[in-house]
């Protein structure tokens, strides 16, 4: 028996157990820190943190020949008031459609100075990823541009005061979305889910990740910039502003995201699903739906186990559709992503 | 800052924002006392030794010198302790305790393999001090006075030295070569032993003009009760029993072998009767197995060798084939009472295992230490009421076991040494113990404990080899990284990479942490994600 034990493995962020280079980017002094302290997200920010991890890991994965370009958004908005910036990496401001379209331009600026050597990565929140975006973005894709697109995806327009975006889920209360009278917050069956659109443009590289899990979201980048024409990584970062989550409990709300199914972290590549990480420690939804104050109208009274049965729903069909519990025998506990059973086609 | 041509901000510029005054809450570092360690009676940091022999190699030797900071006898209570620091573990809430004991065991069974030693650092005192009693509170107390550079001599009565360690623990559960090897590393720190020495009046003993005296004679005395025997009837106490064992005397017990007794010592006598030809052991005890004193681990483990167990039951009178035994049953207190119905159980011989109690005819009838109900009675520093006379271990009253008297021991030699320098003993401190609600378990990688093997049944029926066996190294490497590391960081990088305003600096050497308050916002992240609890929120004056 030779000890595989590492007392926490690779869950946490590094451990000097681990060799080097089994640890996070984010564990090393040596980090680039792209985003550096001083910008004005609110406490407790999964985006703010998921920038850092996506651009630290590109940057060392393009040993720092890489260009930035950032829709408007929070991301834009919170790093870069006038006259400061956060950003320690070359960084292009967009308009808050036109961030793919801008990429696109800027790759085909350095192909055609011959400096195709240096990487683009464009990113966006999700209203500039899935709304006002997203034409541009499709564009790109279509034409299989070199470009490593990330959407920071926390499900809503935050900074404009938390209105509804195409990626807000269903039942969740926002702005626009209040549930009063017979509604029950965000509707169900609208919404999109653009990790799925990527996959019908059968670019090369599609994944979804969260900031709860550094390692994978790190690895993903790392992948994405290993390849090359249009790239997609979709990040789920929770909201403490808009979800009415606890500052501290970003990285929970969302693991149990993960946890619940109702996130799936999965990657595909030319449109077919060939990984997808497995739940480790099942929770019903509603252990994710609680500690955010946009779902409190699901449990405030006699609550709404009707619309909470309906999102563990969609959770199962999550679980059901990418294959998310590990029952066989030879999967690998630890929930590491795997590969899945091949995906059904759904549509000829 | 001159910028080029287009560029409209200089990067990294927002550095000048001090985002930090927008704290109400700052997180703070902290270290936490680990249960196990807290529970352990030996007083050793069991979380610090834990994680030296999580890096395995070196790390097991450093991790083994831990230990011998406050246990002289880690192969020893690797195998004799009931380890309630695997009781208090964090880990039970979670899976399975840590195999702690096994680790111990692990660590002290290389130390002999590998001869590792301790030496006395300090400088001689020229300070004299006499232990009375060679078990494990005198020999602890004379690692312990040894290190801190006094001379000590140690008097035993009987010919080898441990004490019950020896006389009371069966080879079983504790090889003579391991008591042994560990007994004479505390003699190579140049203690003096005086075997077949009996100190029979603590006063002469005290005129010899000793510095300090430690009173540590054990509880020798098997307890007995009076049972209406016929004259044929074949009764003897489990405790000489042990003892007549070890000194060469085989008893002759017969084929049917009845323990009168519910505690270890019972226990010990039943398998040892089972190993010495009986082919009935019978253990008699008045109340049920959930309130049996005797530890859970040798329960099973006689019931494995084919001991059995009557339940409810205390003995009437002992007949010259046989026992009268009467049923008992408990009543709403949990005491049994007697219910009249009698029955009759065939024996050769009974063993008594009813307690023990400690010799201290030593004392004399005009001695100053006070002795409440057959226990010396001390102060909070071990001290009796006779100045420089210290007592510990059996000899006072409180859970009695190796480990118990191990800490005794080391306690004592730290208020002798305290009182010999004319410091008053150090406060006993409340710990602020590390919950398990503290912890963020989702870290921790899935691990089942490893048990150590135990012996096949059929060699234990006959022999007196070893039961429990150690664990090999990977496995021991395994059950140490078990670990939760409670209360205490173990350098994950959690707080530093989760941090989304980069205000946790990693400083190095690996494991320290500094926030940047003029950056942290007091989010908390670095707290609720911290798996060991290391950290916590503190609010700011406003």
């Amino acid at each position: 028996m030779t000890t595989t034990l590492y007392q926490i493995g690779t869950f946490a962020a590094g451990n000097r157990l681990l060799a080097p280079e089994q640890r996070a980017v984010q564990s090393s002094t040596e980090r680039g820190n792209a985003i550096t302290s001083g910008h004005r997200a609110c406490r407790g920010c999964g985006e703010a943190l998921a920038a850092r991890v996506v651009l630290d890991a590109a940057s060392r994965a393009s040993s720092g020949r890489m260009v930035t370009v950032n829709a408007t958004g929070c991301l834009e908005v919170f790093s870069t008031p006038y006259p400061e910036s956060a950003w320690q990496v070359p960084w292009l401001h967009s308009l808050f459609g036109n961030a793919a379209a801008v990429a696109s331009g800027v790759s085909a600026a350095l192909r055609a100075t011959g400096r195709d050597d240096i990487r683009v990565v464009a990113q966006a929140g999700d209203g500039g990823t899935v709304d006002i975006g997203m034409g541009c973005l499709s564009g790109m894709f279509e034409r299989n541009d070199d470009v490593l697109f990330v959407c920071y995806d926390n499900q809503g327009y935050m900074n404009t005061g938390v209105q509804r975006s195409g990626a807000t889920p269903p039942a969740a209360s926002t702005a626009t979305t209040r549930p009063v009278g017979t509604s029950v917050g965000n509707a169900f069956g609208t919404g999109k889910s653009l990790p799925l659109i990527a996959m019908a443009h059968e670019i090369p590289y599609v994944a979804t990740a969260t900031v709860a899990d550094l390692h994978d979201l790190e690895a993903k980048v790392v992948t994405a910039m290993s390849m090359h024409g249009a790239r997609y990584i979709h990040v789920l970062v929770p909201c403490p502003l808009g979800w009415g989550s606890a500052s501290a409990e970003t990285i929970r709300v969302a693991r149990l995201a993960v946890q619940s199914g109702l996130f799936p972290v999965f990657e595909a590549r030319e449109g077919a699903v060939t990984a997808a990480m497995t739940i480790r420690a099942q929770v019903p939804v509603e252990d994710y739906l609680r500690p955010q104050t946009r779902f409190d109208h699901l449990f405030r009274g006699d609550g709404r186990p009707d619309v909470v049965a309906a999102l563990q729903e969609r959770a199962d069909r999550n679980i059901a559709r990418f294959g998310l519990l590990a029952e066989q025998p030879d999967n690998p506990p630890d929930g590491r992503p795997q590969d899945p059973a091949p995906l059904e086609k759904e549509t000829p | 800052m001159k910028l080029p041509y287009a560029v409209s901000l200089g990067p990294g510029t927002s550095a000048a924002d001090l985002t930090g005054s927008w704290r109400t809450e700052r997180p703070v570092y902290q270290t936490l006392v680990a249960p196990c360690g807290n529970a352990c009676p030996a007083g050793e940091d069991v979380r610090t030794w834990l994680y030296l022999a999580e890096s395995g190699g070196a790390g097991y030797e450093a991790a083994w010198r831990s230990i011998m900071e406050t246990n002289p006898f880690p192969a020893i209570t690797g195998r004799v302790c009931y380890h309630p620091c695997e009781t208090a573990c964090n880990r039970g809430n979670l899976d399975e305790a840590v195999g702690i004991n096994s680790v111990e065991r692990f660590l002290g069974d290389r130390a002999l393999d590998q001869g590792w030693t301790v030496r006395v650092h300090t400088p001689a005192t020229g300070r004299r001090v006499l232990v009375i009693g060679s078990g494990p509170a005198g020999l602890s107390a004379a690692y312990h006075l040894a290190r801190r550079g006094h001379t000590v001599t140690v008097r035993e009565s009987a010919p080898a030295p441990g004490g019950m360690m020896r006389y009371g623990i069966p080879r079983y559960r504790l090889p003579r070569e391991v008591l042994d090897a560990e007994v004479d590393r505390v003699l190579a720190l140049g203690v003096t032993l005086e075997l077949d020495s009996p100190v029979t009046d603590l006063d002469a003993a005290r005129a010899e003009g000793w510095d300090a005296v430690f009173l540590a004679v054990g509880a020798q005395l098997g307890r007995r009760t009076y049972l209406p025997a016929a004259s044929a009837a074949k009764v003897l106490d489990a405790v000489s029993m042990l003892h007549g064992l070890e000194t060469g005397d085989r008893p002759l017990l017969g084929r049917r072998v009845a323990v009168y007794g519910g505690g270890n010592t019972a226990l010990d006598a039943a398998r040892t009767a089972k190993r010495l030809g009986a082919s009935d052991a019978v253990v008699v005890y008045r109340r049920t197995r959930e309130r049996m004193p005797a530890h859970e681990d040798e329960v099973a483990q006689a019931e494995q060798e084919g001991v059995e167990f009557h339940w409810l039951s205390t003995i009437e009178r002992v007949e010259p084939d046989g026992l009268l035994i009467e049923q008992m049953e408990l009543d709403e207190n949990g005491f049994p009472q007697p219910t009249g119905r009698t029955e009759r159980l065939a024996a050769d011989s009974v063993l008594l295992a009813l307690g023990q109690d400690t010799d201290l005819s030593l004392l004399g009838p005009d001695s100053g230490c006070r002795v409440i109900d057959g226990s010396v009675e001390t102060d909070h520093s071990f001290a009796t009421g006779v100045t420089g006379v210290f007592a510990g271990g059996d000899v006072v009253a409180g859970e009695r076991s190796v480990t118990v008297a191990i800490g005794h021991g080391r306690r004592v030699a730290e208020s002798i040494d305290a009182w010999l320098a004319g410091r008053s003993a150090p406060p006993v401190a409340d710990p602020d113990l590390a919950p398990y609600e503290a912890l963020n378990t989702w870290y921790f990688e899935d691990a089942a404990r490893t048990h150590r093997p135990l012996l096949e049944r059929a060699r234990r029926s006959s022999t007196f080899d070893e039961v429990v066996h150690g664990l090999d190294e990977d496995t021991a490497l395994f059950e140490a990284r078990r670990c939760l590391s409670c209360g205490s960081c173990f350098s994950c990088d959690n707080c530093y990479a989760l941090c989304p305003d980069n205000a946790v600096l990693k400083i190095g050497p690996p494991g320290e942490y500094e926030i940047d308050l003029d950056y942290c916002k007091g989010c908390g992240i670095c707290v609720e994600e911290c798996p060991a609890g290391a950290i916590r929120m503190v609010p700011e004056e406003v």
